[in-house]
C-alpha cells in the first residue's frame, strides 16, 4: 500500500494549474484535501504521474453569501462550513449534511471541490448539490464554464469534468424563508458510507401546502439523483401521515439499488422510503 | 507477606513508554543495510500455479532480488502445527511459499528484497504471473461435495471430525419430553491488530547467528520451528520479541513469513524486514471463527438440560495451521458453557476451503459454543414458558458438583474439568448490579421508535495451559531486581503485573524491580509464550517459585560472605543481615540470578454473567446498547484496574463479531473486504455504556496464586447476548435471529418475515 511514482507541483495560480493538468495527457491529477485520491494511490487504483497542489490557489477558499444563494469555493473545507454560523439560515440542508461527512478528521480535511470531483455515490455533497440544482463553476485551457448538478454526475466515480478542467466553485441557489427541509442518512457506523440517504426541501404555500418539492437519494445509485416520483407525491399537499405514507412508497419504488457487503438491494429499497418518511416528517416538524 | 501489591490497581508501568513515543516495534528497528521484503501473493482462490517470471521486476532500479519457491534447496518447507499436531492434519499442512497450487486469495507466491517498499511494489505489478483456474470451494457445504478438492492426495476436504462425547446422549434424546432443533450459524472475523504483524531478520555470517525481532506469543516454539526448516541449532537462533500493537491469538504464532524472511536475510547476507500492510493483514493473518451447528437440545419440561446433540461444520480455510483445529475441538467440547449437561454428542467436521487458514482469536470455540448453548436457551424458555434467568439458574453447575468433568473429545482424548466456582453467585451478582428487576418491565416495549430488549447469558473462559513456565530473577548492579520471563507480552500489561507478583514474593518495594524482560529467547532456559489466559497463572506461579528459590540463594551467597549459616540471614529491601550486625548490600551480589518454573497439567475456568439493555430500530435493523454488564470471578485479580480494562476490551471485540466485523468470499472465493471500510472494526462511539465487576469469591485450587486465566471472559458471551437481546426486544414480530453478525439487513429481513407471518 505505498503510492507508485509521481511528480508533485505547487502552482501559484489557477492558469498555471490548468496548464500543468493540460500538459500531462490526462495523467495529472487536482489534490486539495486527499482524503480520497490519496487512498486510491495507496491502492493504486489511481496512478497519476503528476500531482497538481491546489492550496496556494486563494481565489478558490472562501464562502460568500449574497441574495443569488451561497457559493462555495472548490478548496472550502467540511470544517469551515461547520463553522460558519450564517448556513445555519443562509442554507440549513447543506450544514445539517455536512454534519453528516466521514470523521472529525476528514472534516478538517476534505474540500468541497475535491468530493464533488471524486464523485463517489455515497457522499452527502453530490446529493445536495443535485437536491438543490447547483452549478459547478469550472475552468479549464479552453476558459471556464459551469455545469448543472443534474448534468455533472455520470456515474460512480465519472464526473463531466474534462482532464485539464479545474472546479472552482459550487453555487448553491438562495434558500428563501419559507423553505422546509430534511436530511437522513444511515450507515453501519457513524461516519462509514450511507447505505442509503436522503437530502430533501419544499417550499411552504401561503395555504400550507408544499411546493417546489426536491427530493434526492445518495448511496443508492452510481449517482446522487433527484426523485421524481416523490416530488410529485408531495408537491400541492399538505405534508401529512397520507402525503408521507404515498411518499415513501414512491420512494421505494423508485429506487433500484445494488446487492453489496453492507446491505441487500431489498433493504436499501425500504431504507430509503423510512428515510424519505424521516426526512418529510423533520422537514414538517 | 508483608506487601500487598497484588490486588492492587497499580498503573501500568508500560504505559509511560507507550505515551511518550518510546515503545519499540519491530517497523521501528531499521539497521544499516536493509532491505525491505514484498510479498507477491495469489489473487486467484484455487488454482494451479504454472509459472512466475519475474525478470521485468528485477530490471527496476532498488530490485535486489525476487525469490520464490525454486530458490529453496530442497523446496518449501511446511509450517508443523503447535497444537494438536495429529498425524490426519499432516497432508492438510501449509508450504511456507507456493510451489504447485494456491488455495486462498492471499498466499505467499514470490518475495521481493529492494530497497524500499514502494519500489518493492513496483516490482509485484511486474511479475508474470501464470495460474490456472481451478474451481473454487468458498464454503463446508460446496466443500462437503468433494467435487473439487484442495489436497487430491487426501481424497476429501474434510480433514477431520472431531468428536465430543458425555454420557449415552442417543439414550437419552430417545426418553426426553422435549426436544428442540436448531442451524446456527456464526460469520468470520478474526483477531485484528492495530499493529499489523512483522518480521527482521539479521543474519551473522561470521558467527553463524540469525537474529530474528518481531517474535510474539510463543518464541521458543517458533524457534523450534525454524531451526528445524532453515537447518540451524537453535542455539544459532535469537527471537527477539518488541512492543506489539495487540495479539489475541493471532499474532505471533508462525506465518509464512516467519520462515521467509530469516531465509532472505541469510540467503542474501543482508538484513531484510518486512511490515505487514492494511491489505495483507486482512488476508494473511489467521481467520476464525466461522462455523455452522445443526444441533438439537433435549429438557425436561421444568428445563433441566438433558443433553446436546448434533453436528458442527467448521470453516477451516486453505491450510491446517499451527493452532488452527483448538476453535474446532472447543466448539463442541465447551457447548455447555456453565450449564450442567449429562449427555453430549457432538461431531465437529473440520472442512478446508480456499479462504485464509484460520486459528485461535480470544475465547477460540467458546464464542461460538456459547452463542450456541445461549440461543437454544431462549427458545427452550419461550417453548417451556420458563423465565430465561429461572432456566439458566437451574441448569447452573452448582459449586458442589465442583470439579466438574466436561465432554471428552476424541480422537486427541481431550479431558478437561471445570476447577471451581459458584456461578449462581456471580449471575445474581449480575442482575443486582445491572438492575435486572427494574429493567425487566421494559422488555419488547416500544418507546420513541425503539424496541427494548434486555438478555442474560452465563459463561466460562479457560485458561493456563501447561505444561510448564519458567521465570528468572536477577540482582542488578545498583542492587535492584530485574525479572526475565519466558511469557510473552501482547498488551496484558504483564511487565506491570509480574512486578506486583515479585515485589509481594520477595517482599520489597515495586520500585526495586527495575525491569520486566519477557517472551525474547534470551530471558529463560525454556518459555511457552502468552497463549490460553496463561501468562499470571503459569508465568506468575513459575515467579513465585523463582522467588523462593531467589531468595534461599541470597542467603546462601551472603553466608558465604559474613562468614555464617544460610539459616542465620535475614533478608532486608537492599540489604543482607547476617548475626552480629553485620551486613552486606545486595548490589554486592550482582549477577546471582535463579530461575523457577511452574508445571501444571490443568485448566484454570473463571466464570461469569453478562446482562445487556439494548434497543432497536425495526426499521433500520439498527441495535444500540443501553446498559451492558460483566461479572467475571477471576479466582484472584493481581490488577483489578488491568484486568477491568481487559474485560472491556475484550468485550468490544465480542460486539465487534456480533454486530460488524464479518471478512466476506464471493463463489469464486475472491476476497471482499480487504479495507477497513469494507471490514468494519469497533470504533469509539459505537459500543457505549459497557461496565464490569470483577470478583475474587472463588480462587483456582490448581496454582498458588489462586488466579485463573482471565482475559477472555468478556469476548465469550457477547454474541449470546445480543442475539438474544434483539430477540427479546423484537418478540412482538417473533424475530429469532440464527445467525452473525446482527447487520441491519439481517435484523430487517427478520422484521419483515415476522410480519409476513403474522399477515398470513
Amino acid at each position: 500500500m505505498k503510492m507508485p511514482a509521481f511528480e508533485y507541483a505547487c502552482p501559484e495560480t489557477l492558469a498555471e494549474a490548468v496548464a500543468l493538468l493540460a500538459s500531462h495527457d490526462g495523467e495529472a491529477k487536482p489534490i486539495a484535501g486527499g482524503q480520497s485520491l490519496l487512498p486510491m494511490m495507496a491502492f493504486r487504483v489511481a496512478q497519476p504521474t503528476l500531482l497538481v497542489d491546489l492550496r496556494k490557489l486563494a481565489e478558490l477558499r472562501g464562502i460568500r453569501i449574497s441574495s443569488d444563494g451561497v457559493r462555495l469555493g472548490a478548496l472550502v473545507r467540511w470544517r469551515d462550513i461547520q463553522d460558519d454560523a450564517r448556513l445555519a439560515t443562509a442554507h440549513p440542508l447543506l450544514a445539517d449534511a455536512i454534519k453528516h461527512v466521514a470523521h472529525y478528521q476528514v472534516r478538517n480535511r476534505g474540500t468541497v471541490g475535491g468530493s464533488m470531483a471524486h464523485a463517489d455515490p455515497a457522499s452527502e455533497m453530490p446529493g445536495v448539490a443535485v437536491t438543490c440544482d447547483a452549478e459547478i463553476a469550472v475552468r479549464g485551457k479552453s476558459g471556464t464554464r459551469t455545469i448543472k448538478a443534474a448534468d455533472f454526475f455520470l456515474g460512480a466515480l465519472t464526473t463531466a469534468l474534462a482532464p485539464d478542467e479545474i472546479i472552482t466553485e459550487v453555487r448553491l441557489p438562495a434558500w428563501p424563508a419559507n423553505r422546509r427541509h430534511g436530511f437522513q442518512e444511515f450507515a453501519r457506523r457513524r461516519g462509514d458510507f450511507a447505505m442509503s440517504g436522503v437530502a430533501l426541501f419544499y417550499d411552504l404555500d401561503a395555504g400550507g401546502k408544499a411546493a417546489n418539492a426536491h427530493v434526492g437519494v445518495i448511496g443508492v445509485g452510481d449517482h446522487p439523483k433527484r426523485l421524481a416520483a416523490v416530488e410529485a407525491v408531495v408537491n400541492g399537499q399538505t405534508v401529512d401521515e397520507a402525503t408521507i405514507a404515498k411518499a415513501v412508497a414512491a420512494a421505494s419504488a423508485a429506487v433500484e439499488p445494488p446487492d453489496d457487503i453492507h446491505a441487500s438491494a431489498a433493504y436499501r429499497k425500504a431504507l430509503t422510503g423510512t428515510l424519505v418518511e424521516r426526512a418529510l416528517r423533520s422537514a414538517a416538524a | 507477606m508483608k506487601n500487598t501489591f497484588i490486588g492492587t490497581s497499580m498503573e501500568r508501568r508500560e504505559d509511560l513508554r507507550f505515551l511518550r513515543g518510546k515503545g519499540i516495534y519491530v517497523d521501528d528497528l531499521a539497521p544499516s543495510n536493509l532491505l525491505y521484503a514484498v510479498i507477491m501473493r495469489s489473487n486467484i482462490a484455487h488454482g494451479r500455479l504454472k509459472s512466475i517470471d519475474a525478470s521485468a521486476a528485477l530490471k527496476i532500479p532498488g530490485v535486489h532480488s525476487v525469490i520464490t519457491a525454486k530458490d529453496m534447496p530442497g523446496g518449501p518447507p511446511i509450517i508443523p502445527m503447535r497444537l494438536q499436531p495429529l498425524p490426519e492434519f499432516k497432508p492438510f499442512e501449509q508450504l511456507v511459499i507456493a510451489d504447485d497450487k494456491v488455495r486462498y486469495v492471499g498466499e505467499p507466491l514470490a518475495m521481493v528484497l529492494a530497497e524500499s517498499v514502494a519500489i518493492g511494489e513496483d516490482a509485484l505489478e511486474v511479475i508474470a504471473l501464470e495460474i490456472e483456474d481451478l474451481p473454487a470451494v468458498p464454503d463446508w457445504r460446496a466443500a462437503e461435495k468433494n467435487e473439487s478438492l484442495l489436497f487430491e492426495p487426501a481424497g476429501s476436504n474434510r480433514a477431520l471430525t472431531f468428536e465430543a462425547r458425555k454420557g449415552d446422549a442417543d439414550a437419552a434424546f430417545k426418553n426426553a419430553p422435549y426436544v428442540r432443533r436448531e442451524q446456527l450459524r456464526t460469520g468470520r472475523h478474526f483477531g485484528l491488530t492495530l499493529e499489523p504483524r512483522g518480521v527482521m531478520a539479521e543474519w551473522d555470517a561470521a558467527s553463524g547467528h540469525l537474529t530474528v525481532s518481531g517474535a510474539a506469543k510463543v518464541p521458543f516454539f517458533n524457534r523450534r520451528i525454524l531451526a528445524k526448516q532453515i537447518g540451524l541449532p537453535e542455539e544459532a537462533i535469537t527471537m527477539i520479541e518488541n512492543d506489539v500493537g495487540g495479539g489475541y491469538g493471532a499474532r505471533g504464532e508462525f506465518y509464512p513469513e516467519d520462515f521467509l524472511i530469516p531465509f532472505a536475510a541469510r540467503h542474501v547476507n543482508r538484513p531484510v524486514k518486512w511490515i505487514e500492510d492494511r491489505r495483507e493483514n486482512l488476508i494473511a493473518m489467521n481467520h476464525a471463527r466461522e462455523s455452522e451447528a445443526d444441533i438439537e437440545i433435549a429438557c425436561e419440561r421444568d428445563g433441566t438440560i438433558i443433553g446436546l446433540r448434533g453436528f458442527v461444520h467448521t470453516d477451516m480455510g486453505a491450510y491446517m495451521r499451527t493452532n488452527g483445529a483448538v476453535g474446532a475441538r472447543n466448539i463442541p467440547q465447551f457447548m455447555g458453557g456453565p450449564y450442567r449437561v449429562p449427555h453430549v454428542k457432538i461431531d465437529s467436521l473440520l472442512w478446508m476451503t480456499n479462504k485464509t487458514p484460520v486459528g485461535t482469536y480470544r475465547g477460540p470455540g467458546r464464542y461460538e459454543g456459547s452463542f450456541y448453548i445461549e440461543r437454544l436457551l431462549d427458545m427452550v424458555a419461550h417453548d417451556l414458558g420458563i423465565d430465561r434467568v429461572e432456566l439458566r439458574r437451574r441448569n447452573l453447575i452448582t459449586s458442589a458438583e465442583q470439579p466438574y468433568e466436561i465432554a471428552t473429545v476424541q480422537p486427541t482424548d481431550a479431558r478437561d474439568q471445570y476447577d471451581s466456582g459458584d456461578y449462581e453467585q456471580a449471575l445474581d451478582r449480575c442482575l443486582k448490579e445491572f438492575g435486572w428487576n427494574d429493567k425487566a418491565k421494559l422488555q419488547g416495549k416500544l418507546i420513541d421508535g425503539r424496541y427494548h430488549g434486555l438478555a442474560v447469558c452465563c459463561f466460562v473462559e479457560g485458561g493456563a495451559a501447561g505444561p510448564k513456565e519458567s521465570a528468572r530473577l536477577e540482582i542488578n548492579s545498583d542492587g535492584t531486581i530485574s525479572v526475565f520471563m519466558g511469557s510473552s507480552a501482547v498488551g496484558q500489561g504483564v511487565e506491570t503485573v509480574f512486578a506486583q507478583i515479585a515485589a509481594d514474593a520477595l517482599e520489597v518495594p515495586v520500585d526495586r524491580i527495575s525491569h520486566v524482560h519477557h517472551g525474547s529467547t534470551t530471558t529463560v532456559s525454556d518459555g511457552y509464550g502468552a497463549y490460553h489466559s496463561r501468562s499470571v497463572v503459569m508465568g506468575g506461579s513459575a515467579l513465585l517459585d523463582a522467588a523462593t528459590k531467589f531468595q534461599a540463594a541470597i542467603k546462601d551467597a551472603a553466608a558465604k560472605r559474613l562468614g555464617c549459616n544460610a539459616s542465620e540471614v535475614r533478608l532486608g529491601e537492599d540489604k543482607v543481615f547476617g548475626p552480629g550486625g553485620k551486613s552486606l548490600l545486595l548490589a554486592e551480589l550482582a549477577g546471582l540470578t535463579v530461575e523457577g518454573a511452574f508445571l501444571n497439567k490443568k485448566h484454570t475456568y473463571s466464570y461469569g454473567t453478562h446482562a445487556a439493555h439494548i434497543t432497536v430500530d425495526a426499521k433500520l435493523g439498527q441495535v444500540q446498547i443501553v446498559d451492558y454488564m460483566v461479572v467475571q470471578d477471576v479466582g484472584r485479580a493481581i490488577n483489578p484496574m488491568t484486568l477491568r480494562g481487559q474485560i472491556i476490551g475484550s468485550l468490544v471485540q465480542g460486539l465487534g463479531g456480533a454486530m460488524l466485523e464479518h471478512l466476506q468470499y464471493d463463489e469464486q472465493g475472491q476476497f471482499l473486504t480487504g479495507t477497513l471500510a469494507d471490514y468494519l472494526l469497533p470504533t469509539a462511539g459505537d459500543f457505549p455504556n459497557l461496565r464490569c465487576i470483577v470478583t475474587e469469591d472463588h480462587p483456582s485450587p490448581i496454582n498458588p496464586l489462586g488466579a485463573k486465566g482471565a482475559g477472555e471472559g468478556g469476548i465469550v458471551a457477547a454474541g449470546g447476548v445480543m442475539a438474544n437481546a434483539v430477540a427479546n426486544a423484537l418478540q412482538s414480530f417473533g424475530v429469532q435471529p440464527r445467525q452473525l453478525p446482527l447487520t441491519p439487513t439481517y435484523i430487517w429481513e427478520l422484521v419483515q418475515a415476522g410480519q409476513r407471518q403474522a399477515a398470513e
